[in-house]
């Protein structure tokens, strides 16, 4: 509480701002009378610390809960902690080995192709609904506020709901048999679908994600360049070559980083809706069954590294290769 | 500059403090041996939510206090009971008392226990002791057993015309065979999505060889998943019996919850369960104005070579006391009471832990059947945790379900390979796990 009283008190002092004469005074007359003990030179050393004291507890925090668990995780990669053994016993860089050279650990980065592959589909769907909806349609925020809608929903929902709709004799299922499909495959029980079915849910839960991210872009484009383009004669199909995907490059960069991020580390959809069986499973599934099943936390947490850093050299690679040109959304 | 970095300090050591306050004061003065005054408040973290939420509990916990009136108890129930106590573990704020987690080894059982005891002294009175054991010393007491086997509907098993239960594979495979033919129930639910359904067959190992030392042989077997062991003929029959199209079709979509109602209804035929299940599948077919006797209970369809028939009774979670915790002889005194004055297993339909206990009438089936109960050997002295530590090392979750969901996933052609291929990987696994540990 001692960060809360020095705060008001050192405006009261300092504060130019007059036209905040009337709070100041309450505050000051309060200051005073817990100031009541405090040596006249004090008051520069608290002055000093404030910026300090009001920066202290969201520091404090930070370290607290990222930097010192990860620091703690690269710890337990070094070892062959199992969880909750009181000693630590250090074996180097053995299971990065592991990581590396057991197919099984590493196999599974394959079924990440399906979601990378899903991730160009969803963002060419949002590319398309934005580019449409960025004009004033009729009906327009109604339509923007569907395609959102399905962002909006949590993860564990969206994965019951599709479980439910990908059922034998299920919603989608039966929605078929409408066309005359009178045999559908197993959506998730046929393990060349499975991986397709629970890539398909994950474009229908991001697509939004996408499209407000690209509508937002798509509206900072200032209005006069499409009225010159216009008279210019360019068709709608010109404009959006040469206005509207210049203007959304790096949005579209960014989205890119996204996938690949996203692909890499998928775990919600396919935990839920399989449990990472039938051939399902991805590596942060992989990660947590050796970490809690097996009780291979070192080995675990050897894995969580990897994963972070092939994630870091492929934004890295990402960013030199379409290096981040300027473009001015505002 | 370095007052700056002086000041930023002197912040990070305030929280700190602030922070080690705060977990500090979970530790407290533990009091030494569970002899004393039976006074406090006592912690119960449990895992049976339903019990508390339905008032089970609250009643024991009032007759506990007329017993005890310096004594109170309050519970704190876990959904995720193994995941989350594993972490909190960690920490010394685990409750008084407590179940035991499966993830704690027997090595590490004094870290966190109270010792309650010389395991051969309560021998005497108590069952199912030798899982918690650790070089002769107690650390847990079960607070019920179960048998394992497979629950079927006897009123499916009539219709398809199935006179005798099953003793062999074969005879199992005819019989879910019949049921396919005549009826329209599911011969077999695997239960495959829900995943820890499956380690449930796990429980019968011993009872096919009729030999309790089934689980510690496997440890030092380099080949267990060869004819005439117990985890060969467990995975044998499942493989077969989904090889042979006699489970659900697709088993990605299965549900535990629902899977009681169809049970009750004659949707399904048979799954395997501990006899813990009985009791929740009578109370679905209650709820559905079904005769609950219309679950009954079989063991693992096979003959022992001695020719008798054999089912492996087992304790569930058993109650240990924090080793941090100030009321020991008070959490002594709350597992003293709930395993022989609550009457809990007795309307919970559990094998009760003390030997001077009758078994609960749900066994019936099995011992009309002329099925010997057995329960299985402690491991010996010095290998406690070999048999997880070479399960964990070759990553094949004997107790879990991931392993036992590919065998499925082969049996119906879903993934590559066969029944030898993949019973050969697994043996491979688990030589090389046990170079690796042994």
């Amino acid at each position: 509480m001692s960060m809360s009283t020095a705060g008001p008190e050192t405006t009261g002092v300092t504060g130019p701002m007059t036209h905040e004469r009337p709070t100041r005074r309450l505050f000051r007359s309060r200051a005073r009378a817990t100031r009541a003990t405090g040596a006249p030179a004090g008051r520069s050393i608290v002055e000093r610390l404030t910026p300090y004291l009001f920066i202290a507890a969201a520091l404090a925090l930070l370290l607290l809960l990222t930097y010192l668990p990860a620091a703690n995780m690269v710890w337990y990669s070094l070892t062959d902690w199992d969880g909750i053994d009181k000693e630590q016993n250090f074996i180097g860089l053995d299971n990065y080995v592991a990581v590396f050279t057991d197919p099984r650990i590493f196999g599974v980065f394959f079924v990440s192709v399906y979601y990378f592959v899903g991730s160009f589909v969803q963002m060419a769907i949002a590319l398309y609904f934005a580019a449409l909806l960025s004009n004033s349609t009729r009906f327009s925020n109604f339509f923007r506020g569907v395609l959102f809608f399905p962002y909006l929903i949590n993860g564990v929902a969206i994965g019951f709901v599709f479980l439910y709709l990908f059922q034998p004799g299920g919603t989608l299922d039966a929605f078929l048999s409408w066309f005359g499909v009178t045999s559908p495959p197993q959506w998730l029980g046929n393990p060349e679908i499975a991986n397709y079915s629970l890539a398909a849910t994950s474009v229908w839960r991001y697509t939004g994600l996408n499209f407000v991210l690209f509508l937002g872009a798509m509206q900072s484009i200032p209005h006069e360049q499409y009225e010159a383009a216009d008279i210019d004669g360019a068709n709608k199909w010109q404009q959006f070559w040469a206005l509207t995907f210049p203007g959304i490059r790096r949005i579209i960069g960014l989205s890119f980083i996204l996938a690949i991020a996203g692909s890499l580390s998928v775990f919600e959809i396919p935990f839920i809706m399989t449990g990472g069986a039938n051939g399902t499973s991805t590596f942060v599934i992989q990660t947590l069954q050796t970490a809690f099943t097996f009780r291979q936390v070192g080995l675990a947490s050897a894995m969580a590294i990897v994963l972070l850093v092939i994630v870091l050299v492929i934004t890295w690679v990402q960013r030199r290769v379409f290096p981040d040109e300027k473009v001015d959304l505002t | 500059m370095a007052r700056k970095i002086w000041t930023v300090a002197a912040g990070l050591a305030a929280t700190g403090l602030v922070l080690t306050g705060c977990s500090g004061s979970g530790g407290g003065n533990s009091t030494e041996g569970t002899d004393g005054d039976v006074s406090g408040d006592v912690t119960f973290v449990t895992w049976r939510t339903d019990l508390i939420q339905d008032g089970t509990f609250d009643e024991y916990a009032a007759q506990f206090h007329e017993m005890y009136p310096d004594a109170t108890v309050t519970f704190e129930g876990i959904t995720d009971y193994e995941g989350e106590m594993r972490t909190r573990l960690s920490t010394d704020n685990y409750g008084d008392v407590l179940g035991i987690p499966n993830s704690v080894l027997p090595d590490q059982f004094s870290d966190f226990f109270e010792p309650l005891g010389q395991t051969d002294e309560l021998a005497d009175t108590y069952r199912f002791l030798a899982p918690k054991s650790y070089e002769g010393v107690q650390y847990g007491l079960a607070l019920g057993g179960n048998a394992n086997g497979i629950v079927y509907n006897t009123d499916v098993f009539e219709q398809a015309g199935i006179t005798a239960l099953p003793k062999t594979e074969d005879e199992w495979l005819d019989a879910l065979a019949k049921i396919k033919e005549n009826t329209d129930a599911i011969p077999l639910y695997t239960n495959y999505k829900d995943g820890w359904p499956l380690s449930q067959w796990s429980g019968n190992i011993g009872a096919i060889t009729g030999n309790p030392d089934a689980q510690n042989d496997m440890a030092h077997d380099d080949t267990p998943w060869t004819n005439d062991t117990d985890i060969y003929a467990i995975d044998s029959l499942i493989y077969d019996s989904v090889a042979a199209r006699l489970t659900e079709e697709d088993p990605l979509t299965t549900n535990w919850e629902q899977s009681k109602v169809d049970f009750a209804t004659g949707k399904i035929a048979a799954m395997a369960l501990g006899s813990w299940a009985i009791s929740q599948l009578q109370g679905a077919a209650e709820d559905n104005g079904i005769d609950p006797s219309v679950v009954g209970y079989m063991t693992f369809p096979a003959t022992a070579p001695d020719g008798e028939q054999y089912a492996v009774v087992g304790g569930d979670y058993n109650l240990g006391i924090n080793v941090h915790s100030d009321v020991k002889p008070a959490a002594k005194a709350w597992i003293d009471f709930l395993l022989e004055d609550s009457g809990f297993t007795d309307t919970q339909g559990m094998v009760s832990a003390l030997l001077a206990d009758p078994l609960p009438d749900n066994l019936a089936g099995l011992t009309d059947e002329g099925v010997q109960l057995m329960e299985l050997n402690p491991a010996p002295a010095g290998e406690e945790a070999l048999f997880n530590n070479i399960a964990d090392a070759a990553q094949i979750d004997i107790w879990g379900n991931i392993y036992r969901q590919k065998l499925i996933d082969i049996a119906r052609g879903a993934a590559p390979g066969d029944k030898q291929s993949y019973f050969d990987e697994l043996n491979q696994r688990w030589t090389d796990a046990i170079a690796q540990v042994g």
